[in-house]
């Protein structure tokens, strides 16, 4: 780095929300024309940091500057804007506006009436500008998440701000629309535009960032050049102590075990074709692919959650009645759903109730259920999952997001399935909860469960006995254990050697 | 549309997209083949149907009902909701006249001048508004609920008032913009239309109008881009309440006194108008004009009915079987699910 000009610093900062403190006396400081990752687990400060970075929240103590200069008072937005922008986890698109509108949300003129095809021939010099190539007259809501976060960061760049924040940009995106990131990323800090990025995935963290600054229990631990930390101090730093990567257990499955999961013939128009698959008992097969292999919409049909067009679904020897997730349950399946904000739980319940959804009618008789039996069943779980908590009663809404994924473990769980379909299960978790999460699912196998393993992470599915491979709707390869990165990615990309 | 050229995108993305707007434009004007269809069909029903006077009538029926849609189009695009309008209806000018008529006839006896009877009770609708605003922000609590209250609270404050008696010596200057007649036309068309417009032109084309889609569409989104949304929403509550005394002071004129359910069960109306016109009832969707073809339908439907001599019983049975049959319409025609 030639430059040493700190582009933004917080100095001291500490935030406090009622009891707890989000923040205590944290600072970061980032040079000019540098990608610098900020990392942390869930609860580290992160997000505290990033709203009063954008000036949304206003530190209890500590200051900020901007290239040396202290910041713009609260109330002056625009000011705020010109210096920061920011593309948040948490979408801040309009679904039901045009792109065009969305990119000049609130600015659309400077006074007087709106001038529509202006406004839309500025919103395609600035789509160009930023090369996305994204039809300015069309809704937002029908672009894909990939296109929404582009039309995210034209926007926040828009302002002339030199710095951009991007918190958790990665978190929805597959494979190759990562890469396109990166790629942008990349040409942005060519012009010497300025990145703070955030992830939990700290190969990302190598890949794209040239220096890294983490966080934990709201305070700032250290911050050094990527090249000098390498993987597994990284992970120390998190974590407060010296854990060990995941260790997977061996295992030798059981070429006559039972069949507990099947498809056969399954098919579904525009998603997938003509897979077949066995899953036996004890057994943790994987299924890897870009997003758009069809390799989810396989999982969520044979846990029913879509229907398929052609063949059969067979667990545990009965052929369940396809699109229809109780009879999937009665045949003894047990699953953890791709977007555990919407299928996973119900956040005002408590942990107990969430956990205990598909057994209420084994905990008590005539459609009755029992608090204390339902306590008793929550209790056992938190203490199995290792669910950080007030106890069984906490609702789930009040859980971080690895202990939330927990509970939705928990229910999948509950029954002592015998087929287990879990998709994504370690997204938007940190280390250690990622780590308890692929225990459980090790733990399900070991008790003589099948599973299915979905996951864009290499990482996870290193857990499997084998790992099924689809491209373009199909099964291209299985790859038994001990597959290289390389292995699986060439395939994963439709590259055939 | 436009014209001009846009940027080369691949043709196998360009077509459907292409298509997709033409739909999109097409969704607010769902009820145009239905207000089509019923103009047919009202021609057969009756011959005096279509005739200048009769249409006439209908517009001047509706011009009250109208301009209550309008206000929950309005704060039903900004994502929020409000019941208590109705109640406002009877309520603001029943208080507005009663401030300036005599004891004698069911006033306070303060005897105000008549000719700020009208200003008091838009003011009266305004502070009405400016209640639930204050209710709704700054006590953070449902919309939904605290203007099922404010409906009752509203209502029964004019019921207390008049002790539950129509009030029927009203001042003359009340009485006129729902009576009167320029140009040709009854001064209530002319005033639902010039409002109906102005609030099209502010919603399309001026940033405050654009805010109400940025806040219902997404407030933590607006909020982020600057925009004051708690300010905003409690203005549009404000210019709601002030819509819909003006909408009483209307159907007082065209009536000629204030009874004491002036406008209840409105709302129902209200809203199934402001829906089938393809404004979502979870906000940031929907256009003015939209809301517009809504009270056309139904105040076609009306009008069909009495002249077809439906009995009066079983018209609530027939008007809530043609909402339910417009929004089937709307709902095919516009592609998507309802909201």
């Amino acid at each position: 780095m030639t430059s040493s000009v700190k582009a933004v610093e917080a100095l001291g900062i500490t935030k406090r929300f009622g009891p707890t403190t989000a923040l205590n006396g944290a600072g970061i400081a980032i040079t000019e024309g540098e990608t610098h990752a900020l990392v942390g687990r869930n609860g580290a400060g992160k997000s505290t940091l990033v709203s009063i970075l954008t000036g949304l929240q206003r530190p209890d103590e500590g200051e900020v500057r901007f290239g040396g200069q202290p910041a713009p008072p609260l109330a002056d937005r625009d000011a705020w804007r010109q210096r920061v922008a920011c593309v948040y986890q948490k979408s801040t698109i309009i679904p039901s506006l045009t792109v065009a509108e969305n990119l000049f949300l609130n600015r659309q003129t400077e006074r007087g009436a709106i001038n529509w095809r202006a406004m839309r021939t500025r919103a395609r010099q600035l789509l160009e500008q930023y090369g996305v190539d994204v039809d300015a007259t069309i809704l937002a809501g029908d672009l894909d998440v990939e296109q929404r976060q582009l039309l995210e960061i034209a926007r926040a760049l828009s302002f002339g701000a030199r710095f951009i924040i991007l918190d958790e940009p990665t978190a929805q995106l597959d494979g190759p629309a990562i890469q396109r990131l990166f790629d942008r990323m990349r040409a942005l800090r060519e012009q010497g535009v300025t990145m703070m990025f955030i992830s939990h995935h700290l190969e990302e963290v190598y890949e794209v960032c040239q220096s890294v600054s983490v966080f934990r229990d709201a305070r700032h631990i250290l911050t050094t050049p990527v090249g000098d930390l390498p993987h597994s101090e990284l992970v120390d730093a998190m974590t407060g102590e010296v854990t060990a990567a995941y260790e997977y257990r061996s295992r030798t499955a059981d070429a006559s075990a039972p069949v507990v999961l099947a498809a056969e013939g399954l098919g579904l128009e525009g998603r997938y074709e003509n897979v077949d698959l066995t899953v036996r008992a004890g057994e943790i097969v994987g299924l890897a692919g870009s997003g758009s292999s069809g390799k989810v919409s396989l999982a969520e049909t044979l846990v029913g959650l879509r229907k398929a067009g052609t063949g059969t679904v067979t667990v545990n020897g009965t052929v369940v009645k396809q699109g229809d997730v109780p009879s999937a349950l009665a045949a003894g399946l047990g699953f953890v759903p791709q977007d555990r904000h919407h299928e996973g739980f119900v956040p005002l319940l408590s942990i107990a109730e969430n956990a205990t959804i598909p057994i209420a009618r084994k905990l008590g008789r005539f459609g009755t259920i029992s608090p204390s039996r339902r306590r008793e069943r929550g209790t056992q779980m938190i203490e199995r999952l290792d669910i950080k908590t007030t106890g069984p009663d906490q609702p789930v809404a009040d859980l971080s997001g690895g202990n939330a994924q927990k509970v939705v473990f928990a229910r999948a769980l509950a029954d002592d399935p015998r087929a287990l379909v879990v998709i994504n299960p370690t997204a938007g978790v940190d280390v250690k909860a990622k780590h308890s999460l692929l225990g459980a699912v090790e733990d399900a196998a070991d008790r003589g469960a099948g599973a299915v393993l979905v996951s864009d992470e290499l990482d996870d599915l290193r857990i499997c006995d084998r790992v099924l491979v689809m491209f373009h709707g199909k099964i291209v390869k299985d790859v038994p254990r001990g597959w290289t990165d390389t292995e699986l990615v060439t395939a994963m990309e439709g590259i055939h050697h | 549309m436009t014209t001009t050229k846009t940027p080369p995108t691949p043709p196998a993305v360009a077509a459907p997209q292409g298509r997709r707007i033409q739909l999109g434009r097409f969704r607010d004007l769902t009820l145009v083949p239905v207000i089509v269809v019923l103009l047919i069909a009202g021609s057969f029903v009756d011959p005096v149907f279509l005739t200048m006077g009769n249409l006439t009538n209908v517009l001047q029926q509706q011009s009250a009902l109208a301009l209550v849609v309008l206000a929950e189009a309005l704060i039903l695009i900004a994502g929020k909701f409000d019941l208590s309008l109705e109640s406002t209806v009877g309520m603001a000018p029943a208080v507005g006249v009663m401030l300036v008529i005599p004891v004698a006839a069911g006033g306070f006896g303060l005897e105000l001048p008549g000719i700020l009877a009208i200003p008091l009770c838009l003011l009266v609708g305004g502070l009405v508004g400016a209640f639930n605003g204050f209710l709704i922000m700054r006590f953070q609590l449902s919309a939904f609920i605290v203007t099922l209250a404010m409906m009752i609270v509203v209502h029964g404050l004019q019921l207390g008032l008049t002790q539950g008696k129509s009030l029927f010596e009203l001042p003359e200057s009340f009485l006129y913009l729902g009576s009167a007649t320029w140009l040709g036309l009854p001064a209530a068309i002319w005033i639902t239309g010039a409002l109906f417009a102005a609030a099209i032109v502010a919603l399309g084309y001026f940033r405050v109008g654009r805010s109400l889609y940025a806040i219902g569409g997404n407030a933590d989104a607006a909020r982020a881009a600057g925009i004051r949304v708690e300010r905003v929403l409690w203005v549009v509550f404000i210019i709601g309440g002030v819509i819909a005394a003006l909408a009483g002071v209307l159907e007082t004129g065209r009536l000629g006194g204030i009874s004491a359910n002036q406008g209840v069960g409105w709302i129902f109306m209200a809203f199934a108008a402001a829906v089938i016109g393809g404004v979502s009832m979870d906000g940031g969707k929907g256009t003015i004009l939209g809301a517009l073809t809504g009270v056309l339908v139904i105040g076609l439907v009306e009008n069909i009915l009495t002249l077809k001599g439906v009995p009066g019983e079983w018209k609530q049975l027939v008007y809530g079987a043609i909402i339910l049959i417009a929004l089937m319409i709307s709902r095919l025609a516009g592609g998507k699910a309802q909201d």
